[in-house]
């Protein structure tokens, strides 16, 4: 595999600035980012650190006032809205905070509508939906309305919706920021699982356990890339780590 | 160990390896074991102490097991055990130390520290993660234990985040 392809993501020198009311808002100030396939990395930083803007950029959900983005090699500069809303369907799969699912299609319709608006065939979009929701646990809520379901299912089914057309790259922003501790491990659990089988995921979150679940962390403050990490998650070499954090004491 | 001891013998009667049997069970894998010598010699300075005393069986072909039982001074030491709070967990004061040191000795960038802080607790969030999925989900307890060692990391992270806002300020 060549290098360009290994690279399902590339950014660089990404700028955006806000302008509503009062002083413009600098939310990305120079941001440069490679995710190569298979990789699982996780944005973390403080609330209005900008790392939301960030994500929409690289969903193309909005537009840089300067620098570039590379899907799988290919220079996006000269996409429009109308391209990228292709490329939401076929490279990119998104999970919002707040699902955003069309609120009155049922569960089988939401996952399917993007595999039926990418033109696959209508027998295959359903078997698609079958399997993914079998796969996150969601049989028999295939005729449900979003409204029907808990927060954390309604989630499981904005996944389903990402995932149905296999894009090579998953963005979630902040996915288990509107759901409890549960929902929030339950999250964990499946984006881990789909990473494992391959899955380049580019998560976005200020909670520090969700992002552990991935193997590179990038913090991000004041629109700016302050560190990026990989997480090894081998044993610890002291006696400080999991055996000291864990220890109980009388 | 001590207290968690008297409180396994609360219940009735039992020898040292069933005492560490009873522990691994509870809390799971999560709980770094204590060894079983360990075990023994905490057993043995509270029985020294009177708060526990032991008694010789005798085993048939093996040698003989000592089963300790929970004294009147013994109960009376878990009772007050209960009555007590415990004491707040406390921020890592050895970090804090090196960050408000760091300008004045020229030889650290607070920035920097904080990062290499933020990598260790986020390798150790990991491990915990990686603890957490592989316990039994069955065991509500070890569970308990994770979470609450993740949820104390994740205030520290928070905490980093803090120092590393206010300090970029002023940088």
């Amino acid at each position: 595999m060549s290098e360009s392809t290994a690279e399902v993501l590339r950014a660089e020198g990404l700028v955006k600035t806000h302008h509503g009311e009062g002083a413009p808002a600098r939310a990305v100030r120079g941001v440069d980012l490679r995710v190569t396939r298979g990789e699982f990395v996780a944005i973390t930083g403080p609330s209005g650190a900008g790392k939301s803007t960030l994500l929409h950029l690289l969903g193309g959900l909005q537009r840089p006032d300067a620098g570039s983005i590379w899907l799988d090699g290919e220079c996006t500069d000269g996409y429009g809205e109308a391209r990228w809303a292709v490329e939401r369907r076929r490279r990119i799969g998104i999970v919002f905070q707040f699902f955003n699912l069309v609120s009155d299609l049922s569960v089988a319709d939401n996952v399917e509508l993007p595999a039926l608006l990418a033109g696959v065939p209508p027998r295959k979009a359903r078997a698609g939906r079958e399997e993914l929701l079998a796969e996150l646990g969601l049989q028999g809520k295939e005729r449900s309305m979003p409204g029907e379901l808990s927060g954390g299912e309604q989630q499981r089914v904005a996944l389903a919706r990402a995932l149905v057309n296999h894009p090579p790259l998953l963005l979630a922003d902040e996915p288990a920021g509107s759901l409890d501790s549960r929902g929030t491990r339950e999250v964990m659990r499946l984006l881990s699982r789909f990473h494992r089988r391959g899955q380049t995921i580019l998560l976005v979150t200020h909670d520090a356990r969700l992002a552990s679940a991935a193997d590179r962390v990038i913090s991000f403050f004041d629109g700016r890339i302050a560190d990026d990490a990989e997480l090894d998650g081998g044993a610890p070499t002291r006696r400080a780590g999991t055996s000291g954090v864990l220890e109980l004491r009388d | 160990m001590r207290l968690a001891l008297l409180a396994l013998l609360a219940r009735g009667p039992a020898h040292g390896y069933e005492l560490k049997q009873d522990l691994e069970q509870l809390l799971g894998a999560a709980y770094p074991q204590p060894n079983v010598g360990q075990i023994y010699v905490t057993l043995g300075r509270l029985e020294k102490t009177g708060l526990i005393e032991g008694e010789d069986v005798e085993q048939s072909s093996r040698p003989n097991k000592k089963v300790y039982h929970l004294t009147d001074a013994g109960r009376e030491a878990l009772r007050a055990w209960y009555e007590e709070t415990a004491d707040e967990p406390r921020v890592r004061d050895e970090f804090f130390m090196k960050l408000a040191l760091a300008p004045q000795t020229g030889l650290a960038d607070q920035i920097a520290l904080i990062n290499r802080q933020r990598r260790q607790y986020l390798n150790t969030m990991r491990q915990l993660s990686k603890l957490a999925a592989a316990e039994d989900r069955d065991n509500r307890i070890s569970h308990l234990l994770i979470e609450g060692a993740m949820l104390h990391l994740q205030a520290d992270l928070d905490w980093l985040e803090r120092c590393q806002e206010e300090l970029e300020e002023l940088q």
